[in-house]
């Protein structure tokens, strides 16, 4: 076998290596880089979580209507965008959606959600999932009648990350806007979320001491 | 000079190799069959436009690929949103007749670790099926394979472009097996906890505008009968 590295004078061999050497440290950089550099980075905003009085933890989001609603469709309604068209199949006739932007109690945008409303012969059903990027989501089914004082409440069925291992309730209210300002929104769906953890079995070892 | 330009040289060798091995690792393989598709138990299959022009809203940052649809629909440009998208669709049945509504949430997840070929989106569905009620699937995606196999040979493509048959699950967990969980909300499915598993099917892929041609499946698998009492969810 020809020994090439042999034929090369000093100068082309100290090339030959140099661009080795950068092959060997371009692997080592990528490889360093994708290990330490998070791909994925998401924008938390702080939770501003209170202590419920009857236990759990409750959190406050709301929805200025009509500024983050980005979409609402439902059979013989104006839809948002007005160039949204809502399938007229007979199958999905009593389903209604709306897609909303959810805020914080400091107003600002921390997730998106989906209020779903239908009514399938003697059932009515009125659902939530709450989406929060950076911390997951809750699904909630709510009672179809208002309570008194115009709210509804429901359970807490599923969630995912953060959410998975509580259970709890949430209420909706429509709350109208009396600010005489231009730019004020019609009003708000406000949502409280009481989160109640999972009932853990304590350690034997750790009751006795 | 000549030295550096050589190391500099050696440096871009090193990170394209790096890249390659990456993708054609043969380490990172698929996981094959989905194991739903061999499950004995009742399963809803359900079929969805995956392409956002044919949805019936699509919505991201309004920079991606994939442009919202309809034009005028609210863009989700606020920090904590902004790698999040969400779609509403048509959910068709297996004879592809209309089923339902489904609502997708999708947002890029930290866990994704390219160097174990992970490329992970934390998605949740909330779907309403007037013959069984409402649910909410709760699932980690990765498109990893799907980057592999279509969008790098878009890549390398003169033209932006693929074209061909592509059918990968999706889902990868929570569940042991890589399913999604299915909880049921109201209807037929009220309280049943299921397991799912998302698939999609690409046929044309551009990677200036996105899917072309394209269609999402979902399988969601009933518990058997005989374990239904197991599976309830308790309710206060």
């Amino acid at each position: 076998m020809p020994d090439l590295l042999g034929e090369l004078n000093i100068g082309e061999s100290v090339l030959l290596k140099t661009f080795l050497i950068g092959i060997v440290l371009g692997l080592a950089a990528a490889a360093g880089a994708l290990y330490a550099i998070p791909v994925v980075d998401q924008v938390r905003e702080a939770s501003i979580v209170t202590v419920a009085p009857n236990s759990g933890n409750a959190e406050t989001f709301h929805v200025n209507i009509p500024m983050d609603r980005i979409m609402s469709g439902a059979p013989g309604r104006a839809a948002v965008p007005p160039d949204l068209q809502w399938p007229a199949d007979e199958a999905v006739a009593g389903i209604s959606t709306e897609l909303f932007k959810i805020r914080n109690a400091r107003d600002a945008v921390v997730g998106v959600a989906v209020r779903a409303a239908a009514q399938n012969g003697g059932e009515d059903v009125i659902d939530w999932v709450l989406h929060l990027p950076a911390r997951g989501s809750v699904f909630v089914n709510m009672d179809v009648s208002p309570r008194e004082g115009g709210f509804r409440i429901g359970e807490i069925r599923a969630g995912s990350q953060e959410f998975a291992t509580l259970s709890g309730f949430m209420t909706e209210r429509w709350i109208v806007n009396e600010s005489a300002d231009e730019d004020a929104p019609t009003g708000r769906i406000e949502l409280q979320a009481t989160y109640v953890g999972q009932l853990e079995p304590l350690d034997p070892a750790e009751s006795s001491e | 000079m000549k030295y550096v330009i050589s190391l500099g040289l050696g440096l871009l060798v090193g990170v394209g190799l790096f890249v390659a091995g990456l993708l054609f690792n043969p380490f990172i393989a698929d996981r094959g069959l989905s194991p739903l598709s061999v499950s004995k138990s009742e399963v809803i299959a359900l079929k969805f436009a995956n392409v956002p022009a044919e949805s019936i809203a699509y919505t991201n940052d309004g920079e991606s690929i994939q442009e919202p649809h309809p034009e005028k629909v609210l863009q989700l440009w606020e920090a904590p949103i902004r790698t999040t998208s969400a779609m509403t669709t048509v959910m068709r049945d297996a004879r592809n007749r209309v089923a339902g509504i489904g609502v997708k949430f999708m947002s890029d997840s930290e866990s994704t670790r390219l160097l174990q070929g992970d490329m992970i989106v934390d998605s949740v569905w909330y779907i309403y099926l007037p013959e069984h009620g409402s649910m909410f699937v709760e699932q980690t995606e990765n498109y990893f394979p799907f980057v592999r196999e279509v969008a790098f040979p878009a890549w390398r493509s003169s033209a932006r472009g693929w074209r061909g048959n592509w059918r990968g699950d999706l889902s990868t967990g929570p569940g042991a097996l890589g399913t999604a969980n299915v909880v049921g909300g109201s209807g037929r499915v009220e309280g049943l906890r299921m397991d799912g598993v998302e698939s999609m099917s690409v046929q044309a892929f551009s990677l200036d505008k996105g899917l072309i041609s394209a269609e999402g499946g979902l399988l969601i698998e009933l518990p058997a009968s005989q374990f239904a009492d197991d599976e309830v969810i308790d309710t206060p």
